[in-house]
């Protein structure tokens, strides 16, 4: 009985002699589940892979032209009757005129640079040129002769931003059949932009101004920046690191190597590894309830901002700490402890020296998901409209109204023109370098300092 | 004087308090270390402890606590009627404290001293053209009343500063006299300054108790009084959620709930299959080259934040969603949808899943694994047979973790499921889950005293409690798995 093959029962005839090498049909459904099988694994890994590069590519395809902008650089005569009425230079008296004197000046001397140099559209109304002025260039253009007064006058080079239709238009967001339905740029408009680009008066340049300049009202998507965005994430990042990184480490050192085996160590235990699950926005509610209603604390400002990450990321990081403490093994505290070394000793001078590397990986890990966190921020107001700089942490700026990177990428996407899905896909850009950074930083730490026992 | 100069100071003394406290050791003992009880740094380390910490803590106790005194005494001042009246108290508030930063700035901007500013009143000089050179704009013109408030507002806070800056820096002098005079040679420095050390370390731990505490607290105050002006009964069993600014609104939980558990169960369709199977690919069959690259790839995903997944809703899967299938299909042409925001979710989780079941798997023991070649099995049936109902219950707990995850996800569903609370079973319909409306009903002008704002923390609530029962079932499973084979 021992050469009974166990598909007896199925094969259609037991051969005598079944040979390895040829497969009976049930070796062959196996064979065939294991191959598919096999598929549904890499089909699986091919999905995520596949949707991860379709979200990046969308989001570079998006956003990469957000650096860029269309520029015009024309000559324009700083007209002192305009500009300085009195004629005293006194930069108190001509603060008085506002961005609408300049963007006359502007204006004019856009018209008359188009005239001379014979770019003429059949039909075009000045005001038709004029307006293909970003109406954020006459503010600039104010700010510099307020900087510099002894310009007024003479006959300066400057870059102005183009209306942000234009700028689509080059881009390949607007074209000319929406242009015809569009109230806000005209066809003969595009005609000139053609032809000033021909001459060169038109270009495209990289906009340093969407990294430093403040947020812009919904009319002006070419003006907007992140400055005040970046700015806002880089204070509620130091704030956050400052934070965590003691409260972390104590509480850590405290649970891996003091804490007596009792309901109280339980509680916290149990406690951080339930923190580190609460959905975000539940922090954020906390934040305003808390630091805002109740406390006092002003809303929209890195301090609240930094708070709220704060308690966020400190049950990830204490779970990180932990487990960079509890890798030093064992043996390193029993020999200092051995030469007499008290425990807090042992601790202070030996095992966290030994762990420093792996509690700053996860430091920085935990911060680089706290810098991309929006829910709480919403809660805490820092979707509001801001447009002034925050001031240094000397002067309070940690209490100042700021935005931060990943709130920006919201309320832009959520304004109605496209052309803020360029500002937000290009805020990604910036935020996902920031966050690749971060996480580069960690790897480099844990390879150079990482030991292996 | 500024909290961040206070704060150095306060460190300068406390290094100060380092050296000095050292040398009064040795010189207590002739210069002669051997005869200390401990180390010379000890009894330094003593004197900076006790300088800076209560020291700080006071500091931080003040600002926290100032704010609060500051607008009780204020809120005093208008008079029962508008004290009684919440909204009017907060509106005046706001009015009091930002005329009040106003006149910071005036201040600084125009060199004025203390006096010129007592001395200006609301019904002679033109505050608000002043206040909006220095750019506060103020929306009507300054009542006289508001601006004597505003005037005590700011004698306050800076009596408060003065008063702060004086408190912590007796403090942080009382425990420099104190530690230092403590110090001679017999005096057990190390154990003093670890005993210290030990209660600071516990008091980190107790942050998490009091982070929870804070959120339970927090949330349910608020919950309690929203159920005060909204019963119960009509938010938990309420069919229709239309919120009113002037009241008469239908708060009703059960539409929000529907969208949110329909989208994660899509999340969920989306990411255990692909996630799961990413996951044996990884164990069981990738080559170690290959797991070296495919692994921190799909990990990748995890990094990113949620609202880029967010705008990829927005942008690309809800058009296209909407363009290629719901509209053909007479399905619905809206972009957001439960499908946009529960596939993206779904791909969100997709990494989590497999990351915690790849590690599962590979802590199911080699010797099963072998047993059941040894019988002859193929790969697949090993790992259909024997690997995965080993790892069944930490895979369990992965799931219920993702869908903890998936319920309190807000990015992708603000962006990507609409607004509009309804109930239905189409999925290229827009529906809106509890966390799009905490968002909604929290941000821009709030007043805390109406129950449009206040559902909010009872809809807050009713998320932490679900995800905690989730989260807790998950742990004790995960926790109960890994003992049968550590």
């Amino acid at each position: 009985m021992t050469d009974i093959s166990p598909t007896s029962a199925d094969a259609p005839k037991p051969k005598a002699h079944g040979s390895l090498l040829e497969a009976t049909p049930l070796m062959k459904r196996r064979n065939a589940a294991e191959k598919r099988f096999h598929a549904y694994g890499i089909a699986a890994i091919v999905v995520a892979l596949l949707t991860l590069t379709v979200m990046l590519f969308t989001i570079i395809r998006d956003g990469h032209s957000a650096f860029y902008q269309a520029t015009m650089t024309f000559p324009v005569t700083i007209d002192a009757a305009v500009v300085d009425k009195t004629g005293s230079g006194d930069v108190a008296e001509m603060s008085k005129v506002t961005t609408i004197g300049y963007a006359r000046i502007l204006g004019e001397s856009l018209v008359k640079y188009l005239a001379d140099e014979g770019l003429v559209v059949e039909g075009m109304t000045d005001k038709e040129i004029t307006d293909m002025i970003s109406k954020d260039a006459p503010a600039r253009l104010r700010d510099r002769v307020l900087a510099d007064p002894s310009l007024v006058g003479q006959t300066v080079t400057v870059d102005a931003f183009t209306g942000g239709r234009v700028d689509g238009y080059f881009k390949g967001r607007v074209t000319r059949e929406i242009a015809e339905r569009d109230s806000n740029v005209t066809v003969t408009q595009l005609d000139m932009a053609d032809l000033m680009e021909e001459a060169g008066v038109l270009r495209s340049k990289f906009n340093w101004s969407f990294i430093t300049a403040p947020d812009a009202s919904d009319l002006r998507p070419e003006a907007a920046g992140l400055g005040v965005a970046l700015l806002g994430t880089l204070y509620m990042m130091l704030l956050t690191f400052i934070f965590t990184l003691p409260i972390g480490v104590a509480a850590s050192i405290y649970l891996e190597e003091f804490a007596p085996k009792n309901r109280l160590t339980d509680l916290i235990e149990v406690n951080i590894s339930n923190l580190a699950a609460v959905p975000s926005i539940v922090y954020g509610i906390l934040g305003l309830a808390i630091f805002i209603n109740f406390a006092g604390l002003p809303s929209s400002a890195p301090l609240v901002g930094a708070l709220v990450l704060t308690l966020m990321t400190l049950p990830t990081i204490i779970i990180a700490t932990r487990a960079a403490i509890r890798a030093v093994p064992p043996s390193i505290r029993d020999a200092a402890l051995g030469v007499g070394a008290s425990k807090m000793q042992t601790v202070v001078h030996h095992v966290l020296p030994l762990a420093a590397p792996g509690i700053l990986t996860g430091t920085i890990l935990g911060l680089a998901s706290a810098a991309g966190e929006t829910g709480p921020l919403l809660l805490i107001g820092m979707v509001a409209f801001v447009t002034n700089y925050p001031a240094s942490p000397l002067d309070g700026g940690f209490l100042d109204p700021a935005s931060a990177l990943p709130v920006q990428v919201y309320s832009w996407a959520s304004r109605s023109d496209p052309a803020f899905i360029e500002r937000s896909s290009g805020a990604i850009i910036v935020l996902l370098i920031f966050l690749f950074f971060m996480n580069a930083l960690a790897i480099v730490l844990r390879r150079r300092f990482e030991r292996r026992w | 004087m500024s909290v961040g100069i206070l704060t150095l100071i306060v460190l300068a003394l406390a290094v100060v308090g380092f050296f000095v406290g050292r040398s009064r050791a040795m010189s207590s003992v002739g210069g002669d270390a051997r005869k200390l009880h401990s180390l010379p740094g000890y009894y330094g380390q003593t004197v900076s402890l006790f300088t800076a910490v209560p020291a700080f803590a006071l500091m931080a106790l003040w600002l926290f606590v100032q704010p609060m005194v500051i607008d009780a005494r204020i809120v005093g001042q208008l008079g029962p009627q508008i004290a009684e009246d919440a909204t009017a108290s907060k509106l005046a508030m706001e009015d009091v404290s930002r005329i009040a930063s106003g006149l910071d700035a005036l201040q600084a901007a125009r060199g004025m001293t203390n006096e010129e500013m007592r001395d200006m009143r609301a019904d002679f000089s033109d505050i608000r053209g002043r206040l909006a050179e220095v750019g506060v704009a103020l929306g009507s013109e300054v009542n006289p009343q508001i601006f004597e408030m505003a005037k005590d507002y700011r004698i306050m806070q800076a009596r408060g500063a003065m008063m702060m800056s004086v408190l912590v820096l007796a403090a942080a002098a009382a425990g420099f006299v104190v530690a230092l005079r403590r110090i001679h040679g017999e005096f057990r420095a190390r154990n003093v300054s670890e005993t210290f050390v030990r209660w600071l370390l516990i008091a980190s731990a107790g942050v998490a108790i009091l982070t929870t505490i804070g959120i339970v607290m927090s949330l349910m105050s608020e919950t309690i009084r929203f159920f005060g002006m909204y019963p119960i009964a009509d938010f938990f069993l309420g069919f229709t959620w239309n919120p009113q600014f002037r009241g008469g609104s239908d708060l009703g939980l059960i539409p929000l709930l529907w969208g949110t558990l329909y989208i994660s169960f899509v999340s969920m369709v989306v990411a255990v299959p692909i996630g799961i199977f990413a996951a044996i690919y990884t164990a069981e069959y990738a080559p170690p080259k290959v797991r070296a690259v495919v692994k921190p790839v799909i990990e990748l995903i995890a990094g990113i934040p949620t609202v880029v997944f967010g705008l990829f809703a927005l942008v690309t899967v809800g058009p296209f969603l909407r363009d290629y299938i719901a509209m053909p299909l007479g399905l619905g042409n809206s972009g957001s949808s439960v499908m946009t925001a529960g596939l993206v979710i779904g791909v969100l989780n997709i990494p989590f899943i497999s990351s915690l079941t790849d590690d599962i798997i590979n802590a199911v023991p080699q010797s099963m694994r072998d047993g059941s070649y040894g019988l002859g099995a193929t790969k697949s049936e090993t790992i259909r047979k024997v690997v995965l109902p080993a790892a069944l219950p930490g895979i369990v707990g992965a799931i219920l973790l993702a869908a903890s995850r998936a319920i309190g996800e807000t990015m992708i569903v603000t962006m990507g499921a609409g607004a509009a609370a309804k109930l239905g079973l189409n999925p290229f319909e827009a529906m809106t889950t509890i966390t799009v409306k905490i968002v909604s009903q929290l941000t821009g002008d709030i007043a805390f005293d109406a129950p449009e704002t206040l559902v909010a923390f009872a809809l807050g609530m009713t998320l932490f409690v679900i995800t905690l029962c989730l989260n807790i079932f998950a742990l004790w499973i995960v926790r109960k798995y890994r003992e049968q084979y550590e």
